[in-house]
């Protein structure tokens, strides 16, 4: 069963890899929101200061989305996923390992890049540590929840919009959790550890959950 | 593919793919009505059936890619009840990732195919990922991303999935198509192995196998079954 997984993920790894693509296009794509912030709202430091872990936070579930249409589409269109049908391994855990492979290629990145892009908003140290802990600890969620309308829309060609939009609603609770960790962090009325154990929660259900709700989608095709 | 290193195991009894009153719809007609038929270990089932008369939609219904509407699909003496875990299901859609060199592609399935060891009620019987690609006559192209391949060619990686990983049954769909005569007479041998050995093979086809010893299930507007 792990071996199914690791070569599952491991072969997702090597496929994101040679594509060179999604996972640092998903990167500029955070860098091009984060930079287009200050010239709508305007230069103003206190105010960046303000909504800067917001904006990380919308610009990164934006981000998240880039790719993950195609998350079970590839597969779908080369008869692999036939295959995954085929085999004694669980179609939960392929989704899983997809899913695993695709945060690591897409997700991670954004946690990652979040305190060299939280510079520009004029955001110090605490609230830096607030963005990356609650973008590492939430991404997952996004991931795995994007999982399921990427499932969902897998025989539809232009499926990426439908997805969107049955995916953000979903996310809302990881982006108001996420948020407030991050503010939170940065000097609020609430103690960090709250939002941010509800953030690790809801992570965490939809690691429970969500492999399930994908791969049932999966089935119906 | 030469079965002389391996051990031969007589299965031919131990084996039946039996089909009852199989119905299976697509959108709202009803693409196959009470179609049965048994297969014994060893034999050959050829689909033949003009474009149309649900060739691949039997396929698979048979691999469970399809809900089946009604009827019984049971793969006896396999050890596990259920038929989707004993198939190999070969289609235009060849599960081959263009960006992954050939070996690794076949070494993936190889893994993930076999993941949890064989059967059961048969010893192992999987082949390498070079031994599979030499009996494809495509060992000097192994480190070469599949991109790069011809249609034939993708089409002899595909077949070497077969052989990477035992399964019994074999369901294909239309799988001479792009290969060269040469190609053919090596699958032709590829698939008297896998019947010697007692696998099961049921191929959607409108071109001769290669070997005669097969009975034909032919599929038209009116569902009929001929068997020889």
């Amino acid at each position: 069963m792990t071996s199914a997984f690791l070569t599952v993920y491991l072969r997702e790894i090597r496929i994101a890899r040679r594509l060179g693509g999604s996972g640092s296009m998903g990167v500029v794509f955070f860098l091009t929101l984060v930079t287009i912030t200050p010239f709508a709202v305007g230069p103003d430091p206190n105010l960046l200061a303000r909504i800067g872990p917001a904006m990380l936070w919308i610009s990164a579930l934006l981000a998240s989305l880039l790719g993950l249409d195609r998350l079970f589409q590839a597969d779908a269109e080369d008869g692999s996923l036939d295959q995954f049908h085929l085999s004694h391994t669980p179609l939960e855990l392929a989704v899983l390992a997809k899913c695993a492979a695709h945060w690591t290629t897409a997700g991670l990145p954004l946690a990652l890049a979040s305190p060299l892009f939280g510079l520009m908003l004029q955001q110090d140290g605490a609230a830096l540590f607030g963005v990356v802990a609650s973008l590492l600890a939430g991404t997952p969620a996004l991931t795995l929840i994007g999982a399921i309308g990427a499932a969902a829309t897998v025989t539809l060609r232009r499926g990426g919009l439908l997805m969107a939009l049955l995916v953000l609603p979903l996310a809302i609770p990881v982006l108001i959790f996420g948020v407030s960790a991050a503010n939170a962090a940065a000097g609020g009325t609430v103690p960090f550890l709250t939002p941010f154990s509800i953030l690790c929660a809801i992570s965490l259900v939809a690691l429970a959950l969500c492999p399930f709700a994908a791969a049932a989608a999966l089935r119906q095709i | 593919m030469t079965s002389s290193h391996r051990p031969h195991v007589d299965l031919h009894s131990a084996l039946r793919l039996r089909v009852e009153g199989l119905c299976v719809e697509r959108g709202e007609s009803r693409v196959i009505e009470n179609l049965g038929f048994v297969l014994a270990g060893g034999e050959t089932l050829k689909v033949t059936g003009p474009n149309g008369a649900g060739k691949s939609t039997l396929l698979r219904a048979l691999a469970g890619l399809l809900p089946r509407g009604a009827g019984l699909v049971a793969l006896e003496g396999a050890g596990e009840e259920d038929v989707a875990q004993q198939t190999h299901y070969l289609a235009h859609a060849d599960g081959l990732k263009a960006q992954l060199t050939v070996a690794e592609n076949l070494a993936f399935w190889a893994d993930y195919l076999s993941a949890e060891g064989p059967a059961p009620n048969f010893p192992a019987r999987d082949v390498s990922v070079a031994a599979a690609l030499a009996n494809v006559g495509l060992a000097h192209v192994a480190g070469a991303p599949v991109a790069i391949l011809s249609a034939g060619q993708k089409r002899r990686v595909a077949l070497a999935r077969l052989m990477v990983a035992f399964r019994p049954l074999w369901l294909l769909d239309e799988p001479l198509t792009g290969l060269d005569s040469a190609s053919r007479e090596k699958f032709a041998l590829a698939m008297r192995d896998h019947c010697a050995l007692g696998g099961m093979i049921v191929a959607a086809t409108h071109e001769p196998l290669g070997f005669d010893e097969t009975r034909e299930l032919r599929l038209g507007k009116k569902l009929k079954v001929a068997a020889s």
